[in-house]
């Protein structure tokens, strides 16, 4: 009985040729990923690169057209209710029912997650006092600014005391401060809780002051995986991850012939993957 | 390692787990949590009560007054008033419910169902509980009716039966008609179009049924409409529980709940549309 669903001995995200297309875009080409349990994963890449794609497999609201994807060890396309039990999700959009206040919000999706009633007012308004809304809790969430909404969401995804947080475009559209403390909310909460979180980002920033792995996606596939650390020796002593991102994505902005030489050296970096892969499985 | 993750076959306790998926009291227990979020909605804007309240106070005072005078509708030995009262309750809950879908619209677009799809939360029993929703909220003006209804000097039932029955009825009536509210919704995915297409339905839902005359008075081609319109069944089903008049009720409730589950499998298979 090894690796039984749930057990921690699984990774938390494990992809293997995921591939999803809408009619005939390819949003997401085959990609391999494995984000090991307490991770903080960034999914960095342009607009259009599949992340957002990526995390609705992940999550269950699109089904794998090919390959195998397990949440904490669960198969997303056989027991999607067990994998949603244990999911936190924040959309890229900011979302939020304005006509009932935060705590009924978060209360609501207390309920939706089946969370016991007699721990339901505590947790709810526990969620909503390390998002540092306490005092606003009841207020109507209409009048939430941007900060106070993503934050209200991130309560919303708590109060399940999910293993693994999906956050797609965290802090898209929110103001410097807004935006530190989202990164604070999460930086204390992964201390806390040692959960593993997987993030979608384009900003550079974040990337670096949140995750301990990135991927960068781009056009469907994964281009490079690595610390940010990793990532920015393997182009040079000076690199930025700014570099690394326009390095690994950059060039299909500029030209065509330099689009297909991109796509060249992904079969390369997938070559090398499948290879390494067929070892493993031989081992 | 990487093997034993990605055996094909999966084994065996895979699909144990899979039992977690289908817990019986999670339909009811989502139902109540959509519904207890509804009757939340309406508390924070009680304005809505007020002007929702107005069409069906104004169909009863001038429409069912002044018919009631002129006694050109044969109604029997009911009073026009009478007669038009439970019409009225079911059109105030087919009113509210034929323009649901615009919420699930709005969620949509405002994130929130994306959200709600990625809880364990099985989409059969999303749409139910939104159809109840819609229920709860045409609640609130069947209040309105019931009490208009009395002062205008209704022989309204008191039996408590028959009030529980009749709001049975209307949760079932709106239920039906939002599970179509949403259908359409899941299918032209546009606020403004479900819009167009709702005010396209109403009327001919409303007069193709019994609530405003008996049926027997309709040219036949209208007849097989109203026999087939769950509204009709509806407004039966009140009129004999609230004002006495014959009752068919295991047929009209047998309609209403097989509607119901028509409505609910059809609307539950295209939500996913809205996901995206």
């Amino acid at each position: 009985m090894t690796g039984a669903a749930g057990n921690t001995d699984t990774p938390a995200i494990l992809c293997r040729g995921l591939r999803h297309a809408f009619g005939d875009h390819l949003a997401v080409a085959g990609i391999d990923l494995t984000i090991g349990r307490g991770e903080v994963f960034g999914l960095l890449g342009p607009n259009g690169a599949g992340k957002t794609t990526t995390i609705r497999v992940l999550n269950t609201l699109l089904r794998p057209q090919a390959g195998v994807v397990r949440v904490l060890g669960y198969d997303v396309a056989r027991s999607p209710m067990a994998v949603r039990r244990r999911l936190g999700y924040v959309p890229q959009q900011l979302s939020i029912e304005t006509s009932l206040t935060g705590r009924e919000n978060v209360s609501w999706f207390a309920r939706l997650f089946d969370v016991p009633k007699r721990e339901r007012k505590q947790r709810v308004a526990e969620a909503l006092e390390v998002m540092g809304l306490g005092d606003a809790a009841d207020r109507m969430a209409g009048v939430y600014s941007g900060g106070m909404i993503r934050r209200l969401e991130l309560a919303q995804a708590l109060v399940n005391r999910p293993q693994l947080l999906l956050l797609d475009e965290p802090t898209i559209g929110l103001d410097p401060v807004a935006r530190d403390s989202v990164w604070m909310r999460v930086e204390e909460l992964r201390e806390a809780t040692g959960m593993t979180v997987l993030l979608t980002t384009h900003y550079m920033e974040e990337a670096e002051a949140l995750c301990d792995r990135l991927a960068l996606m781009h056009l469907g596939t994964l281009r490079a995986e690595g610390s940010p650390e990793e990532l920015k020796k393997g182009l040079g002593p000076t690199a930025t991850l700014e570099d690394v991102f326009r390095h690994f994505t950059g060039e299909q902005l500029e030209g065509s012939t330099e689009a297909s030489e991109g796509t060249e050296g992904k079969g390369g970096l997938r070559g090398i993957r499948t290879t390494r892969r067929t070892a493993t499985r031989m081992g | 390692m990487g093997s034993a993750l990605l055996d094909e076959q999966q084994p065996a306790w895979a699909e144990a787990i899979t039992d977690e998926d289908r817990t019986w009291t999670e339909l009811p227990v989502r139902v109540a949590t959509f519904c207890l979020v509804e009757l939340q909605k309406i508390r924070h804007d009680r304005t809505e009560i007020l002007t929702r309240a107005v069409q069906p106070v104004l169909w009863l005072l001038i429409f069912g007054e002044t018919f009631n005078k002129l006694h050109a509708i044969p109604t029997g030995h009911v009073p026009y008033l009478d007669f038009l009262a439970p019409g009225i309750i079911a059109q105030s809950g087919l009113f509210v419910a034929i323009f649901y879908g615009i919420q699930i619209i709005w969620e949509r677009d405002a994130g929130v169902l994306t959200k709600l799809l990625a809880t364990p939360t099985p989409r059969s029993a999303l749409v139910l509980g939104k159809s109840f929703a819609a229920g709860i909220r045409a609640f609130t003006q069947v209040c309105v009716v019931l009490v208009l209804s009395a002062i205008l000097g209704v022989a309204l039932t008191s039996n408590p039966l028959g009030i529980i029955g009749s709001f049975a009825a209307v949760m079932l009536g709106a239920g039906f008609f939002s599970c179509l509210s949403m259908t359409v919704a899941g299918i032209v995915l546009k606020r403004d179009r479900l819009l167009g297409i709702g005010q396209m339905i109403t009327m001919p839902l409303f007069f193709a049924s019994n609530a405003l005359y008996p049926v027997r008075v309709m040219p036949g081609w209208l007849q097989a409409l109203a026999k087939v319109n769950p509204l009709s069944y509806e407004v039966d089903a009140l009129r004999g529980m609230l004002i006495g008049t014959p009752t068919h009720l295991l047929t009209d409730f047998g309609v209403m709940v097989l509607a119901l589950v028509i409505g609910v499998t059809v609307s539950s298979s295209l939500i996913m549309r809205l996901a995206r």
